[in-house]
Parts: C-alpha cells; sequence; structure tokens
C-alpha cells in the first residue's frame, strides 16, 4: 500500500529518517574523499588523472546530491537541537520542512553554480 | 460518506489468538457516525462471541480501547469508521509495543511498570500537611504540567513509538510525559529524585524526538515537547552536579 508503514508516516519521521540516512551516506562518503585527498601526499600525478575524471557530468550529478545530504544532515541537526534545547514550539511541522527546504535550495544552487 | 442505513457494509479483518493467531474477515453493516469500537462490539455480538476486547466508558475517559487500526494506534471508541475504512476496509490489530493476551486484548503491565519505574507519583512534602499549596496559574510550571497532565493512560503513544521497539526497556513516552508534570509540579518534594530516575540510558535521553507519540496522542498532547523538557533539565541538574 505505501512505503512506509502507516504509523511512521507523518513529518517528523521522514525529518528522522532522512537525518539518519544522510548521515549513513555521509559516513560512508567521508573514508573515501579521505582516501582521495591522500592521493596528493604519496601521488599527485594519480590525483590530477583522478580530478580529470570527475569533470564528468554523472560525478557532477553526484555531487549536487552531496551536497543535498550535508545541507539536509546540518539542517537536520539543527532542527534537532532547537527541538531539544529550545523551548518548546508546535510547529515541529514548520521545522521539518524548512530544514528539507534548506536542503533542496542548497541543491538547486550549488547545481546553477557547476552548470 | 455513505447514507444513512445499512445498505453498505465493511469487510473487517480482525487479529485472532495471540502472538501466533490468524486474521479472521467479517462483513459488518456500516452505519451513520459509527465507530471502529461499535463495528469490534457488532463481531463480538453478532458474529463471534468469543472475541476477546477491551472497552469501558466508551467516550474517550478510561483509555481502555486502543487498538491498531488500518495499521495506526487510535483510541476506537472516538474513531469514526468514515475517517479510516479505505475503500469499506479496515483491518484491526492489537496494540504494537505489547505483549498480545488474546485477539485484541494486550497486556499493559509493562507499560504501567514503566510509570513506577519513572518515578512518575508525586512524592508530597511536610509542608502540605499545614494547608493548601498556593500554585500560580500563569506561572511557567503550572502551565508546563498543564499542558501534559490530561493523559488518559491509554498506550498509543507507547505502540506509535519505534524507540519502544529498538530498546524494550526505553521507559516509553506516557511515563516520561507524567514524570515532566511532576518536575514542574512545585509541591513535589523530589524533582531531582525524578530527573535521575529518568535520565539513565532507557530514559528520556533515549528519545529520537521521531515524534510518533505527538503524531497519534488522541487528547493532543506532545509527549516529544514533555521529554525534551526533560532532556533540558537533567542536562541543567547535570551540569549544577545535582545528578
Amino acid at each position: 500500500m505505501s512505503v512506509i508503514a502507516a504509523h511512521r508516516n507523518h513529518p517528523t519521521y521522514w525529518a528522522f529518517l532522512l537525518h539518519r540516512l544522510s548521515g549513513l551516506a555521509l559516513a560512508i562518503f567521508l573514508p573515501v574523499h579521505l582516501y582521495v585527498l591522500s592521493m596528493a601526499v604519496g601521488d599527485g600525478a594519480r590525483l590530477d588523472a583522478f580530478l580529470d575524471w570527475t569533470q564528468q557530468p554523472l560525478v557532477k550529478l553526484a555531487e549536487v546530491i552531496l551536497v543535498i545530504l550535508l545541507a539536509l544532515h546540518m539542517a537536520g541537526g539543527l532542527r534537532l537541537l532547537a527541538v531539544e534545547f529550545l523551548p518548546w514550539r508546535d510547529s515541529q511541522k514548520t521545522f521539518a520542512a524548512f530544514a528539507g527546504a534548506f536542503a533542496v535550495g542548497a541543491g538547486i544552487l550549488y547545481f546553477l553554480n557547476v552548470v | 460518506m455513505a447514507a444513512a442505513g445499512t445498505e453498505k457494509s465493511l469487510k473487517v479483518d480482525i487479529w485472532r489468538g495471540d502472538d501466533d493467531g490468524y486474521y479472521q474477515s467479517f462483513t459488518v453493516p456500516h452505519e451513520t457516525s459509527q465507530t471502529i469500537l461499535d463495528v469490534v462490539t457488532y463481531v463480538q455480538r453478532k458474529l463471534d462471541a468469543t472475541l476477546s476486547y477491551r472497552f469501558a466508558c466508551r467516550v474517550g475517559m478510561c483509555g481502555s480501547c486502543a487498538m491498531t487500526v488500518n495499521g495506526r494506534p487510535r483510541w476506537t471508541c472516538r474513531t469514526h469508521v468514515d475517517s479510516v475504512a479505505e475503500d469499506g476496509y479496515i483491518k484491526i490489530d492489537p496494540l504494537r509495543n505489547f505483549p498480545r493476551v488474546k485477539d485484541l486484548a494486550v497486556d499493559m503491565t509493562v507499560f504501567f511498570d514503566k510509570w513506577r519505574d519513572a518515578k512518575a507519583r508525586f512524592v508530597p512534602s511536610e509542608a502540605d500537611l499545614d494547608g493548601f499549596a498556593q500554585v500560580d496559574p500563569d506561572s511557567r510550571e503550572r502551565k508546563e504540567a498543564s499542558a501534559a497532565i490530561e493523559c488518559i493512560g491509554c498506550g498509543i503513544c507507547y505502540a506509535a513509538c519505534d524507540l519502544v521497539s529498538w530498546n524494550p526497556d526505553y521507559l516509553g513516552p506516557a511515563a516520561l510525559n507524567r514524570a515532566w508534570t511532576l518536575v514542574n509540579d512545585v509541591r513535589d518534594a523530589d524533582p531531582n529524585g525524578h530527573l535521575k530516575a529518568v535520565a539513565g540510558d532507557a530514559g528520556c535521553h533515549a528519545c529520537h524526538s521521531q515524534q510518533g507519540c505527538t503524531s497519534h496522542c488522541p487528547k493532543s498532547l506532545s509527549p516529544t515537547a514533555s521529554i525534551a523538557g526533560l532532556k533540558r533539565k537533567s542536562f541543567a541538574a547535570l551540569l549544577k552536579g545535582a545528578l
């Protein structure tokens, strides 16, 4: 019937899920990122070759997704800090919507910048 | 909306047995302003007298008739069929996260044991013996307590909570919500005792703020708000060395 159990299908659960999944994706990305950076120390020519390879459109698209993930995780984290450390507000769906909008906006800005 | 009368019927699947059970299908006449509890009662009285379920007040006060209706925990006496039926179909399960006794009746012992474990009971002070406590209705503490005090103990928040299913020791939204009302009760003699009881691994800090409790509470309470309050208060108490 739906992709998510009925009792989980509400905005703040989606916010939790996206925060968790973006965090996992970034955790997987980070070692790869550091490995590529380490080429600068050991093998500069290899790094240059890799950087040339990253000019492909598909890699650029992956970069846009990465920026969205970063923005999503940051906005989600700020949302959580606001929920747990600021006085309670009933506009929780608005918080979640702002976090999502910030992530999409960051992705669009980055996309417009790289194209 | 269906017209008045019984010309339409509902297909109702109801869980039978305990953990090892099955869905039994019933056809129930559709009525105007019919509640899910009306449907279950119709099945029990007219179709199968062996169906077990629990209810008392029928008007949303006692908190005993909660069940899972089409995948969501709900108070069945105040849930209209017309607002939840999907093309005339209703699936009714016992509440999630509770041990099943039989059919739609669950064992709520662990739920109320956790109220005890959260020290969610009032601790009187000697001063109470001298007369009535004066509590300013406009004070911040009174307002915080008032916002959380109307819990009917139905267990819907507990059933909606993923943290309860991930960590069976987690005290759960209702017990923590009750603890928050006592932390804000200026008459209570042991506010730090309440905070200590809920500041452990299975207490308020285990909450991921998914807000399933808040989304489903039939009394429109926000246990997440109460738990966030406990997180702030227990953190402040830790910094002051009171925990």
